[in-house]
């Protein structure tokens, strides 16, 4: 079983559908995906890809359709079916155990673990297989010293490890540089190209499936909307197939920063203990002027997070100078007040809502102890809260049943769009954003960073950080690197190379 | 910006809402009804399963109950004298509950304020009645505003698990009450059962006229309907609210979490303090270890039933009371241990624990599931 020496396998799925209740969330979907091939599967989220992966693996149980496995049909009634006949994923985020070493990680996934794990033979049988693979890696570190590329190959090999021969990647470069992208990739094809393994690749990157798949097929709603070789695709037709006719929001042209803008953000010798305690990060200069968009490149986990609650008062800091317009600012609600600064954390539900507060009540979180003229007030008035967030609702087409929904019902697009309503209404001189569009769809994402670059040519300075480069690339005046608690790049956009941001990101220099 | 604010339901936005705003608004309010109610009912039915497991019939002990709770005259004034503490005592969670924390020492609080409101009484002993019966009530306040408010400030400042010490901190109060009225405090008159000086009669509280409860009932009632405008209606509760929701969201906003919760987790206190200097104002006259009679910890029971809505703790609060007060009559009719009604207020919580997981299952109460079917 856990030889990894099996040939790779062929998967088809035939009109297969999932509803949920009277929600469909797969319509008819048939794909094929041949032995020793790389195939991408693409879709906005809540288009059905990982419900069909779901399926495939033995997740959900579909309403209809069938899945042939080397054009046999199979019944995949729980992932240890999927896993019998080969059939294996790769989540989005790491599923490995980061106080055990690479070796025991290995043993410990199998299905039938002996009582007694007699090391010594797992070692020798490790280091056998380990010859055959084309990945390189140290099986005797602790998970939690590997860098996210080579978690992300072992998690790779323990598929392979575990004798599956065709699988499910979904988004496996998210969290990677693109160095070590281009390697792991690399790497997949090559195997499958030997014949040895069947890919199936989750991604939103178009460059990435030009680069690497044989075959693409879309989803949309649900539906299969295209599939054919990626070399008869260009990105323009693969965007269509995705997004289908809805308009996407332009990005407003950038107005020309004025020379003499004033700093609105400064940050001097900032330092900070990070969330272990261990390690402390530390920002020796960063200036953010009116007008522009400062973005800050780098891996997660490289201190983003720490510098962002130091910057939104949640974490205290061991010495340094935060300045807004020059006064001290130290996040209480009275100077962000009187300063104007706005902070959008990343997973805008989880960090910036009250999941069952009702639509209504979280728009209103920034102003409802002020009234029309920013004086404190005692007593809230429901209706007028009411009344600003259906104006805001209105605004910024925010799409809810009801204005008293609990926004943990809305999508992840429009909860978004509730705390831009929020963050964004009104005089913003300093906008703080971290990862804006994580997770979200096409058109949410064109229209959110078109909402930034809009406050960025009203004259607010702005603090993007962002762990998607494309982003960064997009609406960044400058870009800062940071690697290991501090920013250790600085480069104008005019003469960003993905090349060198992406060597810094990794910590090469 | 300006000239959409009549909009309030933009169709376009909104979605075509296929349903009118009125069911909706009945709709969102009518699950915190019916889930607890059916929680409840479920509750009794099975603790009839353990009645019937003893041989009794769990028709008469329902019926028996009533007749005890709210059969007459007299046993309504009973059920409203042991629901005046309650409605207290459950304000001592729901309002820390609000802000996202299970505090569940009220009974520690209680015990504070009675030997607090005690201390002073007898302290104050002379001066006119208007003055003691204020002082000792806003000493009672303070006492057990105190103990629980140090149960907030451990958890913000120290993040010391606030339910774990609040109970903790209950066992130290009683022990500390034990303390004062076997030592200090010490009526030496009182000699079977230790106590504080006994209050002249111009410093206790009387009843309410026309009814044998005292107007301890009526400071409840108030304090509910205080504690509900104060979440409800005023920029602390909301502030409160979003901290209960998401301590994150509410930092993000610059909030000040820290007074908030070290103030609702005070003025909490204060109430389950106030509890027991009626207590002993009103019921004992003097504090002793009678103090600690279990409203602290059928408080708990009351504020989860009323969801933590202060409103609907009165109603609870009687029904709680109600039940306890048919203790007697099932002990004397039906030959059962007066505990008996303890098991039945074990099994109901069980059971409002478990409905916990109900909310927003039901499509009929969740008017976000009802377009997506159309």
């Amino acid at each position: 079983m856990r030889e990894g020496s099996r040939k790779a396998v062929g998967v088809e799925t035939i009109g297969m559908t999932m509803r949920f209740g009277a929600f469909t969330a797969l319509g008819d979907v048939s794909i094929k995906v041949p032995a020793g091939s790389f195939h991408a599967l693409l879709g906005e989220n809540g288009a059905g890809k990982s419900t069909l992966v779901k399926c495939m693996m033995g997740f959900y149980h579909p309403t209809s359709g069938d899945i042939l496995v080397d054009g046999r049909e199979v019944a995949v009634a729980s992932p240890r079916d999927a896993s019998a006949l080969g059939l294996g994923m790769v989540y989005q985020h790491f599923t490995l155990v980061p106080s055990l070493t690479g070796a025991e990680n290995l043993v410990i996934s199998r299905e039938k673990v002996p009582g007694i794990i007699d090391w010594r033979k797992e070692r020798a049988d490790l280091a056998v297989f380990m010859e055959r693979m084309p990945f390189k890696l140290p099986l005797d570190v602790k998970v939690a010293e590997l860098a996210a590329g080579e978690k992300q190959k072992l998690e790779i090999v323990k598929q392979l490890y575990l004798g599956r021969s065709f699988l499910v990647l979904d988004e496996p470069t998210s969290v990677l540089t693109p160095g070590e992208a281009q390697e792991v990739l690399g790497l997949v094809r090559d195997m499958t190209k030997a014949g040895d393994l069947t890919v199936l690749m989750i991604s939103h990157k178009f460059h990435e499936v030009t680069a690497f798949a044989d075959d693409v097929s879309v989803l949309r709603k649900g539906k299969l909307t295209g599939t054919g070789r990626v070399a008869d695709l260009d990105h323009k037709t693969m965007a269509a197939m995705m997004i289908g006719d809805q308009p996407i929001a332009a990005l407003d042209s950038r107005a020309t920063p004025k020379p003499d803008a004033e700093t609105v953000l400064k940050v001097r010798s900032l330092k900070a203990p990070d969330r272990t305690g261990l390690k402390s990060i530390s920002i020796d200069d960063l200036g953010v002027r009116s007008g522009e968009i400062v973005g800050i490149a780098g891996i997660s986990g490289n201190g983003q997070k720490e510098f962002l609650e130091v910057l939104a008062g949640q974490r205290p800091r061991n010495a340094g100078d935060v300045l807004v317009r020059g006064s001290a600012y130290g996040a209480t609600r009275a100077e962000a007040r009187a300063l104007n600064v706005r902070l959008i954390p990343e997973e805008p539900l989880k960090n910036a809502c009250a999941p069952k507060m009702t639509v209504a009540e979280n728009i209103s979180f920034r102003t409802f102890d002020v009234d029309g003229n920013g004086k404190p007030v005692s007593w809230i008035s429901t209706s007028a809260i009411r009344a600003f967030s259906a104006r805001l609702v209105e605004q910024f087409k925010v799409k809810t049943a009801s204005l008293s929904s609990p926004i943990a019902s809305l999508s992840g697009g429009n909860v978004q769009r509730a705390v831009l309503a929020r963050e964004l209404t009104g005089e913003v001189d300093l906008l703080i954003v971290s990862n804006p569009c994580f997770g979200l769809d096409f058109s949410a994402v064109a229209e959110i960073r078109a909402r930034i670059m809009k406050a960025r040519n009203a004259g607010a300075a702005v603090l993007l950080l962002s762990e998607d480069l494309d982003e960064l690339l997009e609406l960044s005046d400058r870009i800062f690197v940071m690697s290991d608690g501090a920013l250790v790049y600085e480069t104008p956009i005019a003469r960003a190379s993905v090349q060198t941001i992406g060597e810094h990101m990794a910590g090469h220099y | 910006m300006t000239d959409t604010t009549s909009s309030a339901e933009a169709p376009a936005i909104l979605g075509a809402r296929a349903y009118p705003a009125a069911l909706e608004w009945i709709a969102r309010r009518a699950e915190a009804f019916v889930i607890p109610l059916a929680a409840l009912v479920v509750g009794m039915v099975l603790f009839s399963l353990f009645i019937l497991a003893v041989g009794k019939s769990p028709v008469l002990l329902y019926e028996t109950m009533w007749r005890g709770g709210f059969g007459s005259w007299f046993s309504v004034q009973n059920s409203l004298s042991r629901a005046a503490p309650l409605l207290l005592a459950a304000l001592c969670v729901a309002l820390p509950a609000r802000l996202g924390l299970v505090v569940i020492g009220g009974e520690g609080a209680i015990v504070l304020g009675g030997v607090g409101a005690a201390a002073i009484g007898v302290a104050l002993s002379g001066a006119p009645s208007f003055i003691v019966i204020l002082a000792m009530g806003v000493a009672g306040m303070a006492a057990g505003g105190i103990w629980i408010g140090a149960v907030g400030a451990l958890r913000h400042y120290r993040a010391v698990n606030e339910t774990i010490s609040s109970l903790l901190m209950a066992y130290i109060a009683i022990a500390l009450m034990n303390q004062l009225v076997e030592g200090p405090l010490r009526d030496p008159a009182s000699l079977n059962k230790p106590s504080t000086q006994p209050l002249a009669d111009i410093y206790r509280i009387g009843n309410i006229p026309g009814m044998d409860v005292h107007w301890g009932l009526v400071a409840g009632v108030v304090a509910c309907i205080v504690s509900w405008v104060l979440i409800e209606k005023t920029r602390w509760g909301f502030a409160a609210r979003i901290a209960g929701g998401n301590v994150r969201a509410a930092q993000v906003q610059g909030l000040a979490v820290g007074p908030l919760i070290v103030g609702f987790t005070a003025l909490a206190g204060g109430f389950a303090g106030l509890a027991g200097m009626l207590e002993v104002a009103a019921v004992q006259g003097s504090a002793n270890a009678s103090l600690a009679a279990g409203y602290g910890y059928t408080g708990i029971l009351v504020a989860f039933l009323a969801r933590h809505n202060p409103l609907a703790i009165i109603p609870v609060a009687i029904l709680l009371g109600g039940i306890d007060a048919s203790g007697g009559l099932i002990q004397r009719r039906m030959d059962l241990p007066d505990a008996t009604v303890l098991v039945l207020q074990g099994m109901l919580f069980i059971v409002i624990l478990f409905s916990e997981t109900l909310y927003g299952r039901f499509k009929a109460f969740n008017p976000d599931l009802w377009q997506r079917a159309s």
